[in-house]
C-alpha cells in the first residue's frame, strides 16, 4: 500500500516534468514575434544549394506539420504530443534531407549514451572509492591535497575543461586527437574500429571523468569522515576487525546510499555539459546533432533532439528515483 | 584560524581580483572595447596591451574586462532575482502548508528535472542570436528559483516547530511580523551562501550558450568572447592570450565563488551549532 502511494506520487512527477517541458518545446516557437516556417525556409534556402520547386514545397510541408501549424492551436497541441510519445516520427530532416529524424538520432544515440555512461560510471566509482579512502584517513597528506585538488576543479564547467584540455593536449603537446575523426573504412565490431572509437573519445570523456570525479570525491569524503568518528566504528576497531572491513562493511555502505540519491539529481547536469563537451570535440552524439540542426535550421532534427533529450534525461531520473528505496532498506516510501 | 575561514578569505580575495576587473576597470576602458578594428591585429603582450589584441582588433584586456562585468551583470542579476522567488515560495510553502504546499512543491520537483540546456537551445535558436543579456537572465531565473525555494521550504518546515517561533505566535505576534522578524535572520546567512553559488550556476549556463555562440551576440561575456576566440582559430593560430584570458578568468572566478559559498555557508552551520 505504502509502496503504490510512493509509486503513484513519483509517477505523478515524472508525467508532470515531462508534459512541462514537451508544452515548453511546444510553446516556444509559438511565442516567437517572426513566422518560424517561412524564417526557416529563408534559412535553409540561404544554405545556397538550388532546390526544386516541388521540393521547396514539401519542405514547407513537412515544415508547417512539424511546426504542427495545421488546425487550431488546441488540434496543434495534440497533434505534437502524439508525434513525441506515440510515434516518435518528427519527419525528415531538412539539411540532410530524405533522412528521416528518428534515423539520424538512433545513429548517434548509442556514441551519446556510451560516452555518458562510461565517464559517469568511472567518475562515480573513482570519486567514491577514492573518497572514502580519503575520508577515513582524513588527517594524513594525500587525502588533504586531493581535496584541495577537488576543490579547485570541481567547480569549473566542462567545456571550460574540455577547451583547457584541448589546447593542452592537442596543441600544447599535440598527443591526443581534439577533433573526433574515424575513418568510415573501419568496420563495426572490429578490434581496429574499437581501439579507434576509444582512442577518439579519451578526451571528451577525461574532461567529464575529471569535473565528476571532484563532486563525488568531495561529497564522499564528507560523508565517511563523519561516519569514520562513529561509535560502532571505533567498537570495530576495539573489537580487532581489520581496516578494509570497516571500511567497506561499516562505513561504506552506510555512505553509498547519499550518493546513490545524487546521481539522480546531477544526471541533468551531466547530459547539459556532455551535450557542450561533445560539440566541442565533434563527438558524433546527440550534442553535435543538436548543434548542426542549430547551425543548419534544421527545425525537424532540432525538435526530434530537444525532444528525446528532455524525454531521456527526465526518465533516467525517475528509474534512478524508484531503484533508491530497494538499495537502502531505512527508507520508507513516502 | 579554522578551514572554513581560509575558504572564505581566499574566495573573497579570489571575488575581490575579479570585481576590480569587471567593476572598476571598465570605467576606465579608453574605449568601448567591443568595436572591431580600433587596435592592430594580432599583437603579443606589452606595456601598451597587456594581454595583447585579438585577431578582430580589440583590446584583450579591455575587452576582458567588459566581458567579465556583462557576465558577472548576469549572474548576480540572475542570482538576486532567483533567490528572492525562491525563498518567498519556499516559506509560504513550508509555513501555509495544504494545498498551496503540495502545488508548490510539485512545480519546484519538476524545474529541478526539467533538463533545462535543451530548453535553452531550442530558444536561443529562434532567437538567433538577438536576445538581449536581459533576457537571458529573464530566462535563466525560471531555471533556478527552486533550489533555494525547495531549501528554504525545509527550513520553515523545521522553524515552525522551533520554540522561539512558538512563542512569538502564542504572545499574539502578526504572521508577517513572524516571519520578517523571527524567521528571516535565519535564513540570511543560508539565503547569501545560495545567492554566490546562484551567481555561479547563472554565469555558467550563460557561458555554456554563448561559447557554443547561441546567447547575445551584439553583447560580449566571457562565454562570447570564447565563441568568437574559437570562430576565429585563436586556437590554430596559437594565440594564446585570445582565448586564454577568457578560459582562466572563468576558471578563477568559480573556484573564488565556490570557496567563498561553500566557507560560508560553512561558517553560518557553524553558527547555528551544528
Amino acid at each position: 500500500m505504502r509502496f503504490a502511494v510512493f509509486l503513484l506520487s513519483r509517477l505523478l512527477t515524472y508525467v508532470i516534468v515531462v508534459w512541462i517541458g514537451m508544452t515548453a518545446v511546444f510553446l516556444v516557437p509559438r511565442l516567437m514575434p517572426t513566422d518560424p516556417v517561412s524564417a526557416m525556409l529563408g534559412r535553409v534556402m540561404s544554405q545556397g544549394a538550388f532546390m526544386e520547386p516541388a521540393q521547396v514545397e514539401a519542405i514547407r510541408a513537412s515544415l508547417t506539420a512539424s511546426f504542427g501549424l495545421e488546425g487550431t492551436l488546441w488540434e496543434q497541441y495534440i497533434g505534437f504530443m502524439k508525434r513525441v510519445f506515440i510515434t516518435f516520427d518528427f519527419g525528415p530532416s531538412l539539411a540532410m534531407f530524405p533522412t528521416p529524424v528518428s534515423e539520424l538520432i538512433g545513429r548517434a544515440l548509442p556514441w551519446s549514451l556510451g560516452l555518458l555512461l562510461a565517464s559517469t560510471l568511472i567518475a562515480w566509482v573513482l570519486g567514491n572509492t577514492i573518497g572514502l579512502l580519503a575520508g577515513y584517513h582524513r588527517l594524513k597528506a594525500y587525502s588533504k591535497f586531493l581535496e584541495g585538488f577537488a576543490v579547485l576543479v570541481y567547480p569549473i564547467p566542462y567545456y571550460i575543461l574540455a577547451l583547457i584540455m584541448i589546447i593542452l593536449f592537442g596543441y600544447v603537446w599535440g598527443i591526443l586527437p581534439t577533433n573526433f575523426s574515424m575513418s568510415p573504412m573501419l568496420k563495426p565490431w572490429t578490434l581496429d574500429y574499437i581501439w579507434a572509437a576509444i582512442y577518439n573519445s579519451i578526451l571528451p570523456a577525461l574532461s567529464i571523468v575529471v569535473v565528476n570525479f571532484g563532486w563525488w570525491f568531495l561529497s564522499m569524503k564528507a560523508l565517511s569522515s563523519t561516519l569514520a568518528e562513529e561509535e560502532y566504528v571505533d567498537f570495530a576497531k576495539l573489537k580487532g576487525v581489520g581496516e578494509g572491513r570497516i571500511m567497506s562493511r561499516y562505513v561504506a555502505q552506510n555512505a553509498i546510499l547519499p550518493q546513490i540519491t545524487m546521481l539522480a539529481l546531477v544526471l541533468g547536469g551531466v547530459f547539459n555539459g556532455a551535450l557542450i563537451t561533445e560539440i566541442l570535440f565533434s563527438y558524433p552524439g546527440v550534442g553535435s546533432l543538436i548543434y548542426s540542426a542549430v547551425l543548419q535550421a534544421d527545425y525537424n532534427l532540432l525538435m526530434g533532439t530537444i525532444s528525446l533529450s528532455i524525454l531521456a534525461v527526465s526518465t533516467a531520473t525517475f528509474v534512478v528515483d524508484l531503484i533508491y528505496p530497494f538499495i537502502d532498506p531505512r527508507i520508507r516510501y513516502r | 584560524m579554522s578551514k572554513t575561514n581560509t575558504r572564505l578569505l581566499l574566495g573573497a580575495a579570489i571575488l575581490a581580483v575579479i570585481f576590480v576587473l569587471g567593476v572598476v576597470m571598465p570605467l576606465f576602458a579608453p574605449e568601448d572595447p567591443r568595436i572591431w578594428n580600433t587596435q592592430p591585429r594580432n599583437l603579443k603582450p606589452s606595456v601598451d596591451h597587456l594581454l595583447g589584441t585579438t585577431n578582430l582588433g580589440q583590446d584583450t584586456f579591455w575587452l576582458l574586462a567588459w566581458s567579465t562585468r556583462n557576465s558577472l551583470i548576469i549572474g548576480f542579476l540572475v542570482a538576486i532575482a532567483a533567490t528572492v522567488i525562491g525563498v518567498l515560495a519556499g516559506m509560504t510553502a513550508g509555513f501555509v502548508g495544504g494545498v498551496v504546499d503540495r502545488v508548490l512543491t510539485l512545480l519546484m520537483d519538476v524545474f529541478i528535472v526539467v533538463p533545462s540546456l535543451p530548453i535553452l537551445i531550442l530558444l536561443a535558436s529562434m532567437l538567433q542570436g538577438k536576445a538581449s543579456i536581459y533576457l537571458i537572465s529573464g530566462i535563466l531565473i525560471i531555471f533556478n528559483w527552486p533550489w533555494p525555494a525547495r531549501q528554504s521550504r525545509s527550513m520553515a518546515l523545521s522553524m515552525r516547530e522551533r520554540e522561539f517561533v512558538n512563542t512569538a505566535w502564542f504572545s499574539g505576534e502578526q504572521g508577517w511580523k513572524i516571519i520578517t522578524r523571527e524567521i528571516f535572520p535565519f535564513i540570511t546567512a543560508w539565503a547569501f551562501a545560495n545567492l554566490i553559488n546562484t551567481v555561479l550556476v547563472a554565469i555558467g549556463a550563460e557561458s555554456s550558450l554563448a561559447v557554443i555562440g547561441l546567447s547575445s551576440l551584439q553583447e560580449s561575456t566571457l562565454g562570447t568572447m570564447i565563441y568568437w576566440a574559437l570562430q576565429h582559430q585563436a586556437l590554430l593560430g596559437r594565440r594564446w592570450w585570445w582565448i586564454g584570458a577568457p578560459v582562466v578568468t572563468i576558471v578563477v572566478m568559480f573556484i573564488g565563488l565556490f570557496l567563498f559559498s561553500t566557507g560560508l555557508s560553512e561558517r553560518s552551520a557553524e553558527r547555528r551549532g551544528r
